[in-house]
C-alpha cells in the first residue's frame, strides 16, 4: 500500500492503527505500552503513507528509506503500522507478548518485516540512526534515514553525543522525529527532567529544528522529507498527546503501561469509531 | 607487512597501539570498507597516518565512547567494517551497553580495539588501566574476545579480525620495547591455541603480555630441571576447549596468567570449563589483584605485581610443589 497526497487516507490509515493496536493489546491478554504508541500514529502513518521509499515486497531493498524506532517502547504502534501497510501479517500480530514470540514489547531486528533494528534500552537508535545515514554517504546512496525518539528519551546523555556528531558530519539525509507527548514513564516530563526549551537545545546544536503538531498529517508531510540543499540534519518536534484517540488514554500517565479490561477494550474501540473485532 | 625477524625488532621498539596503526593502513589498502574510528584518540591509537592517508576511512566522534559503538555499528549494518579504538576501560566499560546491544544482541561487524589495556597506561593511573575488561566482555553473548601476545600477533590478529563474521573485542596490552614472542610468521586462528613450548610438569596458559613472561618463567624453570609447557591463549571467547581438554588429559597442573584482574577474565573462563569435567586437575589463577593498586611505570607495576618472569617462576615452582 503506497499512498501520495491523499490526507483524508493518511487519517483513515491512521484510525486502522490505532484500532490494530488496540485489539493486539487485547488480545495479549497482558499489559502493554499504550500512551507512547497511540502518540505517534500520526507521524507512523505520514511517513509509510507518503513519505518514505520502499517496496513492501522487498523489505531489504538497498535503495529504501531506513526507519530506527529508537523508542522501543513505542512497538506497538509500529508493528499495527507494518501490518497496515502490510509488512507483516495477522500471523505475527496474534503473536504479540506470546512466549517465544518475535513480537514483544520492544523491536526486535527483522529486516524481512521491515524492522530495521532490536530496540529497547532508550539512547541507542540516534547512533546507530546517524551510522547508517553516515554510510549513504559514503556510498553515494541517496536514501535518507528517519529515527523516531521520545522526549523522555532525550535525557539519555547518548542522544546528544549523536546529536552533535550528525552535526559535524552534515548528515542531511538524516531526519528526527521527537514524539513530544511531554510524559515518561514516572508522569509529567516537566516534573521528572524540565527542559528549558527542547527547541532550542536541538538548534543549539545547529539542527534543523521544526516544531509541529504531530497529530496534523498535513504539517508532518510538510516537514518530513529533508531539504538535501542544506547541510543540516533536521529534527522534527512532534508535539502530539500521550494515549492519543482514546479518551481515557489521553493525558493519563498511568496508560505509558497499561492493561486493558474487556469493559476498557470496547470503550476504547468505541472511541475510534466503532466495534472493530478484527485486524 | 613482511613479517620477519627483523621487522618483530622494530614493531617491538613500536608497541603494540603504533603497530595496530600500521596494520590498519594494510587493510585500508586492501578495502574501502574498512574504516578506522577513534573517540578523539587517534594519535595513540597510531592512527595520525591513517587518518592522513585513507581520511574517507576514518571517522572521528569526538570524545563520546557511546556514540563511537553506535555509528560503528550502523555503518556495520550497511555492509562497512569498521575497527573503533579508545582506551580499554572507556571503550569497554563507558560504551559496555552498547556494545551489548549494537554488538552483541545485533551481531554487528565492529572490531573494538582496546588500547593499553592491563597496566600500560602506566603513571595515567587507574582510571586508565583495563583491569577488568575481559571480565565485563566475555559476560556478553556473541561477542569474540582476542588478546594478541605480541606486536606481530597484533597484526594477525587484525588481519583475521577483517576476514572474520562477527563482533570482536581486540585487547592490546604491553607498551612500547613490548617483549617478543614470534618472529616468524604463522598460522593464526582465532580460537585456536597455540603451543610454544613443550613441558612435562606443567603447563602455563596465558594471554596477551602474559605469554612472554610466561616464556621467561619456563626459562627460568628449565634450569631447575622443570619442564614447563605454555601455551597462548591469545583467544579468550570462544575458549579454546580441545587444547584444555588435551592439557586436563594429560593430568599436569595448570597455572594461567593474564594482566588482568583475577576476577573474571581468562583464568576464570579456565575455571568454569573445568567444573564441566570429570577429570580434575589443579589449577591456579595469577594475575591482577582485585584492587585499584599504585600508579608507577609499566615495568615496576609488572614486578609489583608480581607477573615478571621470576616472580612468576616462583609461584609456579610454589604451586607444583604443593601439589606433590
Amino acid at each position: 500500500m503506497k499512498l501520495k497526497n491523499d490526507q483524508h487516507s493518511l487519517e483513515s490509515l491512521s484510525k486502522e492503527i490505532r484500532k490494530t493496536m488496540i485489539n493486539m493489546g487485547y488480545a495479549s491478554e497482558m499489559a502493554a505500552h499504550f500512551g507512547g504508541a497511540l502518540s505517534m500514529v500520526e507521524i507512523l502513518a505520514s511517513l509509510y503513507g507518503e513519505v518514505l521509499n520502499y517496496k513492501v515486497d522487498d523489505p531489504r531493498w538497498i535503495d529504501r528509506d531506513r526507519f530506527i524506532l529508537s523508542k522501543g517502547h513505542g512497538v506497538l504502534g509500529f508493528y499495527a503500522t507494518l501490518y497496515v501497510f502490510g509488512f507483516i501479517g495477522k500471523e505475527e500480530l496474534d503473536s504479540f507478548q506470546k512466549n517465544e514470540s518475535e513480537f514483544i514489547s520492544h523491536p526486535i531486528m527483522n529486516l524481512n518485516y521491515g524492522i530495521e533494528s532490536s530496540n529497547g534500552s532508550l539512547g541507542h537508535g540516534l547512533s546507530l540512526g546517524a551510522g547508517v545515514a553516515m554510510s549513504a554517504k559514503l556510498k553515494n546512496q541517496d536514501f535518507n534515514v528517519y529515527v523516531m525518539l521520545g522526549d523522555g528519551e532525550c535525557n539519555e546523555g547518548s542522544i546528544w553525543e549523536a546529536v552533535m556528531f550528525a552535526y559535524h558530519h552534515k548528515l542531511n539525509n538524516l531526519v528526527v522525529i521527537v514524539d513530544r507527548n511531554s510524559m515518561q514513564n514516572d508522569g509529567e516530563s516537566k516534573d521528572v527532567m524540565n527542559y528549558f526549551s527542547i527547541e532550542d537545545a536541538w538548534k543549539g546544536f545547529g539542527w534543523d529544528v521544526r516544531s509541529i503538531d504531530g497529530h496534523s498529517h498535513k504539517e508532518l508531510c510538510e516537514n518530513l522529507t529533508p531539504d538535501k540543499s542544506v547541510d543540516t540534519p533536521r529534527v522534527i518536534i512532534a508535539n502530539t498527546i500521550k494515549g492519543k484517540g482514546v479518551s481515557f488514554m489521553e493525558g493519563v500517565p498511568s496508560w505509558h503501561y497499561g492493561k486493558l479490561t474487556e469493559k476498557t477494550f470496547k470503550k476504547a474501540l468505541q472511541d475510534l469509531g466503532g466495534e472493530h473485532n478484527e485486524y | 607487512m613482511n613479517i620477519n625477524e627483523s621487522n618483530a625488532r622494530l614493531w617491538s621498539k613500536f608497541g603494540p597501539r603504533a603497530v595496530y596503526g600500521q596494520a590498519m593502513l594494510e587493510l585500508a589498502e586492501q578495502s574501502s570498507d574498512v574504516l578506522a574510528m577513534s573517540a578523539d584518540l587517534s594519535l595513540p591509537s597510531g592512527l595520525s597516518s591513517f587518518s592522513r592517508k585513507y581520511p574517507k576511512q576514518f571517522i572521528n566522534t569526538g570524545i563520546a565512547e557511546q556514540n563511537l559503538i553506535g555509528v560503528s555499528a550502523g555503518l556495520a549494518k550497511e555492509g562497512f567494517i569498521p575497527y573503533v579504538s579508545s582506551f580499554a576501560p572507556f571503550v569497554s566499560m563507558r560504551a559496555s551497553e552498547q556494545i551489548r546491544m549494537e554488538l552483541g544482541y545485533m551481531q554487528f561487524n565492529v572490531k573494538v580495539v582496546a588500547l593499553g589495556s592491563g597496566l600500560a597506561m602506566s603513571f595515567l593511573g587507574n582510571s586508565h588501566y583495563g583491569l577488568e575488561d575481559i571480565a565485563v566482555m566475555r559476560t556478553i553473548p556473541g561477542l569474540t574476545i582476542v588478546c594478541p601476545s605480541d606486536c606481530i600477533e597484533v597484526i594477525k590478529v587484525v588481519r583475521a579480525a577483517a576476514k572474520h563474521k562477527g563482533p570482536m573485542y581486540i585487547r592490546l596490552t604491553g607498551a612500547v620495547n613490548n617483549p617478543i614472542v614470534n618472529t616468524t610468521d604463522y598460522e593464526y586462528e582465532i580460537g585456536k591455541a597455540i603451543r610454544l613450548r613443550k613441558g612435562d610438569d606443567i603447563v602455563i596458559v596465558s594471554t596477551g603480555s602474559m605469554v612472554s613472561k610466561s616464556l621467561d618463567a619456563a626459562k627460568i624453570l628449565a634450569k631447575k630441571d622443570i619442564s614447563v609447557e605454555v601455551v597462548n591463549m591469545h583467544t579468550i571467547k570462544p575458549l579454546d576447549v580441545k587444547t584444555l581438554k588435551e592439557i586436563v588429559n594429560s593430568g599436569k597442573p595448570m597455572v594461567s596468567i593474564e594482566e588482568h584482574t583475577v576476577v573474571g577474565g581468562l583464568g576464570s573462563a579456565i575455571a568454569e570449563y573445568l567444573t564441566t569435567l570429570k577429570k580434575k586437575i589443579p589449577h591456579k589463577i595469577i594475575g591482577l589483584k582485585d584492587e585499584f593498586g599504585k600508579t608507577a611505570e609499566y615495568d615496576h607495576l609488572i614486578k609489583l605485581h608480581g607477573l615478571d618472569g621470576s616472580s612468576i617462576a616462583q609461584k609456579v615452582e610454589y604451586f607444583i610443589n604443593s601439589n606433590k
